[in-house]
């Protein structure tokens, strides 16, 4: 099982201290964050895509090439990539470039996006999100999996005799998830590709991502990827973590009660018993975590959101230690005992290449 | 034959309620009519105020919370609504327009509605009309013709008309006749019963 955090890339105040970093500062912290997520042993960093203030993130693959030359082993991903209102050609260029500076430490999370004014910005219509997504991704496979494309669709120009370049490294794309909260459409779509699917699952109560995730898995097994439970799911996850969990609840709740999505609304109590949330010890978020599997099954991909709020940087590294240290490791036992020997784990760019090879073997 | 079910949504915010008062005698009165037509009906009383923070939390949160979710699924999966609402600064109150905001954009679609208001004085009675009949026409409830209006002093109108009462039999008696008229309701609506099948999605 993959283990990682997710960064939304948010400029946001220290409610503490009054404080607003920079750009120039946030954007920094957040390439110290990936590589300390590499250096405390977590698996993946993956990170956001936004097109407006008080984001800064808006060209993911720009900050994950700098971070592909800065690490060795991490897998890169996005949370999100927009399908909706990115040029498909220039998200099948983008990401393989990147593919191949990485060496093929390279995943991707696409997702449609909610800022409705981005739509308008990029010449969409937030109206058309679902098409647009279903008709983006059609020709995104297209222009990796064939090396001449010929396309017309509703929405871009059309494309004759085109060659995305550079080719995917080894002939191989970057496996790709598929994001959403509440469209079952967007779970239909990854499970028809045989793709994953990951529920962000930190702003909606757990048995919402039940639900979304049962019916993932159902259509999986339907699109003949095989059985349910052996579909790829990834999941979201927001904690805050402290030796002692009244000091974790004291130092979280100002920047839980002036979070932009979800502050003053409910307490940080009843937030964390209608949605994931788990502020607390090691052993409560190990706890809490293990949890997620009574209701999505075997799953391949955690990634933690730790970095948004305003929490400085500093606090930041120190929820990575304590992640690294005392959280993952017994995560990592747990959840490997626990997993049948048929479930899969999540794709890598060796696996899929070595099943490409295999598939060629059984073909020739 | 199936039992139907009457949401009954008030919006008071005194205890008592006069608006709940009026929101209890509309719906007995649709009770009452629906028995006389062989119908019987449970009604499900919703008080808005034991729901305000969950409202609230609602707005911010983007989800309903425990407390607040099986209220809108009951709401959503009724046969009828009796809707009654103080009048505040010329319209319904704030409470219940954020009750209607958090419903679904379908969870009343073609539903029989019965809607009624109260105030200090009569003065305020043109509100139902201005107000609360475009918003349920938005949501496209089946509204029945008569609305119910009761200001202070209709509570104490006796002599030979007792007007509120012909009003509230009247009105109670068109949305037993709407509710019956309709097979019984199917419950709130499954997000994922109808999803197409990906082929059907590529090929629009």
């Amino acid at each position: 099982m993959q283990f990682g955090v997710f960064s939304v890339s948010d400029i946001t105040t220290d409610p503490t201290t009054g404080r607003t970093p920079s750009e120039a500062e946030r954007l920094q912290a957040v390439l110290r964050i990936a590589e300390k997520t590499e250096e405390v042993g977590l698996d993946v960093f993956a990170l956001g895509e936004h097109h407006n203030p008080p984001f800064f993130s808006s060209s993911p693959t720009t900050t994950l090439g700098y971070l592909a030359g800065r690490t060795q082993r991490l897998q890169l991903s996005t949370a999100t990539t927009l399908i909706t209102t990115n040029d498909p050609v220039k998200i099948a260029e983008d990401y393989a470039m990147l593919q191949h500076l990485a060496g093929g430490r390279v995943d991707l999370t696409l997702g449609r996006g909610n800022t409705g004014p981005v739509y308008p910005w990029f010449g969409q219509d937030i109206r058309q999100g679902i098409p647009l997504a279903v008709e983006n991704y059609a020709l995104l496979r297209r222009l990796w999996d064939s090396d001449v494309v010929d396309w017309e669709g509703r929405f871009r120009t059309p494309l004759q005799g085109f060659t995305a370049t550079p080719r995917p490294l080894d002939g191989v794309a970057p496996f790709v998830w598929h994001g959403s909260i509440r469209s079952p459409e967007i779970a239909e779509q990854a499970a028809y590709y045989g793709d994953g699917f990951f529920h962000n699952h930190i702003f909606w109560p757990a048995d919402h991502t039940r639900r979304m995730v049962d019916f993932y898995r159902r259509r999986f097994e339907h699109h003949g990827h095989g059985a349910a439970d052996q579909a790829i799911v990834g999941l979201g996850g927001q904690v805050f973590i402290r030796k002692n969990s009244q000091d974790a609840v004291r130092e979280f709740r100002p920047y839980f009660d002036e979070a932009p999505v979800y502050g003053h609304g409910p307490s940080l109590e009843d937030f964390s018993r209608e949605t994931p949330l788990t502020v607390g010890s090691p052993q409560e978020v190990i706890d809490r975590t293990l949890g997620f599997r009574d209701y999505v099954g075997d799953y391949q991909r955690q990634l933690f959101l730790v970095d948004h709020a305003g929490l400085p940087l500093k606090t930041v590294l120190e929820q990575l230690d304590i992640l690294g240290e005392e959280v993952v490791p017994v995560l990592r036992r747990e959840f490997a005992a626990l997993k049948p020997a048929h479930v899969p784990d999540a794709p890598t760019h060796e696996t899929l290449v070595a099943a490409r090879d295999a598939q060629q073997g059984v073909a020739a | 034959m199936t039992t139907r079910t009457l949401a009954v949504v008030s919006a008071g915010l005194a205890t008592p309620s006069s608006t709940r008062l009026l929101a209890d005698r509309l719906a007995e009165a649709t009770v009452a009519a629906l028995r006389e037509r062989g119908v019987e009906a449970r009604t499900e009383v919703v008080e808005l105020r034991e729901h305000a923070r969950d409202l609230a939390d609602h707005l911010v949160t983007g989800f309903p919370n425990a407390a607040l979710r099986p209220v809108l699924d009951a709401v959503a999966g009724a046969d009828g609504l009796v809707a009654v609402t103080p009048i505040f600064s010329a319209s319904y109150s704030g409470l219940f327009k954020t009750f209607v905001d958090v419903l679904d954009r379908d969870a009343l679609d073609g539903t029989p509605a019965l809607l009624g208001a109260t105030a200090g004085t009569a003065r305020h009675q043109l509100a139902l009309d201005h107000a609360m009949r475009p918003l349920f026409a938005y949501l496209h409830a089946a509204v029945v013709p008569t609305a119910v209006f009761a200001a202070a002093e209709d509570w104490g109108a006796g002599g030979a008309s007792h007007e509120l009462g012909v009003r509230v039999d009247r009105a109670g008696a068109e949305l037993a006749a709407a509710v019956a008229a309709r097979p019984a309701a199917a419950g709130p609506a499954d997000p994922f019963a109808d999803v197409p099948d990906f082929t059907a999605l590529l090929s629009r």
